[in-house]
């Protein structure tokens, strides 16, 4: 039995779709407790390497390992360490988000007399105590996006893998998401967060990579990349146009 | 959204943040993953208390049940042994018509709104998610196979709450719920799968839906043990085999 290390280490992953290559022998390493920022164009391939790291998807080959377990053979141990925040919410509007919460507890094995309490504790977490038994298909955007938070950091996950988590939030709410991030990776979390705001990923994080064409094309810590220069680094590096 | 009722999130105590710290000092430890039977009964139960809370599916299938069984009342004007010959075909249609109608949805619902990655991520045996998605889906289709029961009585005047009947009714939802779930998870992904999913699935329960309107015809003409048994037999072979089917397969339909 492997020894979870709580690292992320991919060796020449590649994802083929039909005949189409989205990652071809994609290598990355993420020690423990380090906030990578993973920047690229549409189509470069992150959702895909994050839907692999999630064992949403199957790679076509390379190797994959998360905190000592590898995927696809040790998927249940792996998801069992995640926490997956997505531009969707993840949630049951019809359900409220007590209700929403209680039943991802039962789901990520939440011992039964710790339930209550922690679904009380990640809502104040959030701050959405005072809305818990109100139905989430009356929580605004940003409010929903919060939830999705709470029930990624219910079971206390060692990896956070955040995929364009800003989408469709407005300038409050982002900043508010901001705040949570900063919070959540807190305690000694790997988090992976996806984005297409370079400056906001850069702040965020401690280090930064950038995708391109299926591959890590530029990966540095954030004090050695300069966030005012980091637009034009990112236009070179992928040979897109950006004006973040 | 800016108007947003709780404007600031919680700031992290002390107590929340050594809570959070036992993650990265526990983390040589293997997490336990959640037990099949627990996580059959989440996915149960959640489906339950959606439905009751959105009343989606239930009322459209119910009002579909409710039409179809006055389409079939007023057009076929029968006797009582035509009655009691066409009853069984009457039920079988209705059964299967009104749980498609449940099928293309659960799983389609799930989809939609990327809640059904949030149940793929869960630490949970994948058969475990079907099964517990087979049970609500059976829940469903057997109320509609309730007050189908009901509804033939009053209309056709055929006593159908019998218990032998009711016997085959739920070993043929079984079934056609089994094959049903893992059929709309792999249609879930297609384009068209409101379409497709009973193109492919009727092919798949026939032996179900021929088995179970022959047993049911036999019990309604009272005829001996010989003429239903053998039918009942074949019903329960085919509900063990789309058991197995689901629980081997799965894992596989779903994943990408």
């Amino acid at each position: 039995m492997p020894a979870p290390d709580r690292t992320i280490e991919v060796r020449a992953l590649t994802k083929t779709f039909g005949l189409n290559p989205v990652l071809r022998g994609l290598d990355l390493d993420v020690p423990r407790g380090e906030f990578l920022t993973l920047l690229g164009p549409n189509g470069s391939g992150k959702t895909t390497l994050l839907r692999i790291l999630g064992a949403l998807a199957r790679p076509t080959s390379g190797t994959v390992r998360i905190g000592g377990w590898e995927l696809p053979g040790e998927a249940e141990f792996v998801r069992a360490q995640l926490g997956v925040v997505s531009h969707l919410p993840l949630l049951y509007d019809t359900l409220t988000a007590e209700e929403n919460l209680l039943f991802f507890a039962r789901m990520y094995n939440v011992p039964r007399e710790m339930r209550r309490d922690r679904v009380e504790t990640v809502l104040r977490r959030v701050g959405l105590a005072r809305r818990a038994r109100d139905v989430v298909a009356t929580y605004s955007r940003g409010m929903q996006q919060r939830l999705a938070i709470a029930r990624a950091i219910l079971h206390d996950p060692a990896v956070l893998l955040l995929d364009e988590p800003y989408t469709g939030l407005d300038q409050d709410a982002a900043a508010l998401l901001d705040e949570l991030l900063r919070e959540v990776a807190i305690g000694g979390r790997t988090v992976i967060m996806t984005t297409h705001d370079l400056r906001r990923g850069h702040a965020l994080a401690d280090r930064i990579a950038i995708l391109s064409r299926g591959k890590i094309a530029f990966d540095a810590p954030c004090r050695e990349v300069d966030p005012d220069a980091l637009p034009a680094l990112y236009a070179d590096t992928t040979g897109a146009a950006t004006t973040r | 959204m800016s108007a947003n009722p709780e404007p600031t999130t919680h700031p992290v105590s002390a107590a929340e943040g050594a809570a959070a710290r036992p993650a990265a000092q526990t983390a040589r430890k293997r997490r336990p993953l959640t037990p099949f039977w627990r996580a059959v009964g989440a996915v149960a139960w959640k489906d339950l208390r959606a439905e009751i809370r959105s009343r989606e599916l239930i009322n459209s299938m119910v009002l579909f049940t409710f039409m179809t069984v006055m389409v079939f009342s007023l057009a076929l004007e029968l006797d009582k042994e035509a009655r009691q010959t066409t009853v069984a075909g009457v039920l079988w249609v209705t059964i299967v018509f009104a749980g498609l109608i449940g099928l293309s949805r659960s799983l389609a619902a799930e989809k939609d709104r990327g809640s059904l990655d949030a149940l793929l991520l869960a630490p949970v045996d994948r058969s475990a998610l079907f099964f517990g998605k087979m049970l609500s889906n059976l829940l469903f289709v057997l109320v509609i196979a309730l007050v189908l029961l009901a509804l033939l009585t009053v209309l056709f005047n055929v006593t159908l709450l019998k218990p032998l009947l009711i016997v085959v009714v739920v070993l043929g939802t079984i079934g056609f719920t089994t094959a049903g779930t893992l059929l709309s998870s792999m249609s879930v992904h297609a384009r068209a799968r409101e379409a497709m999913l009973p193109i492919i699935l009727m092919p798949v329960v026939l032996p179900v839906l021929i088995s179970a309107v022959r047993a049911s015809t036999a019990i309604l003409e009272g005829l001996p043990r010989d003429d239903w048994f053998p039918w009942i037999q074949l019903l329960v072979v085919a509900d063990v085999i789309f058991l197995a089917a689901g629980y081997g397969l799965f894992d596989y339909v779903v994943e990408e």
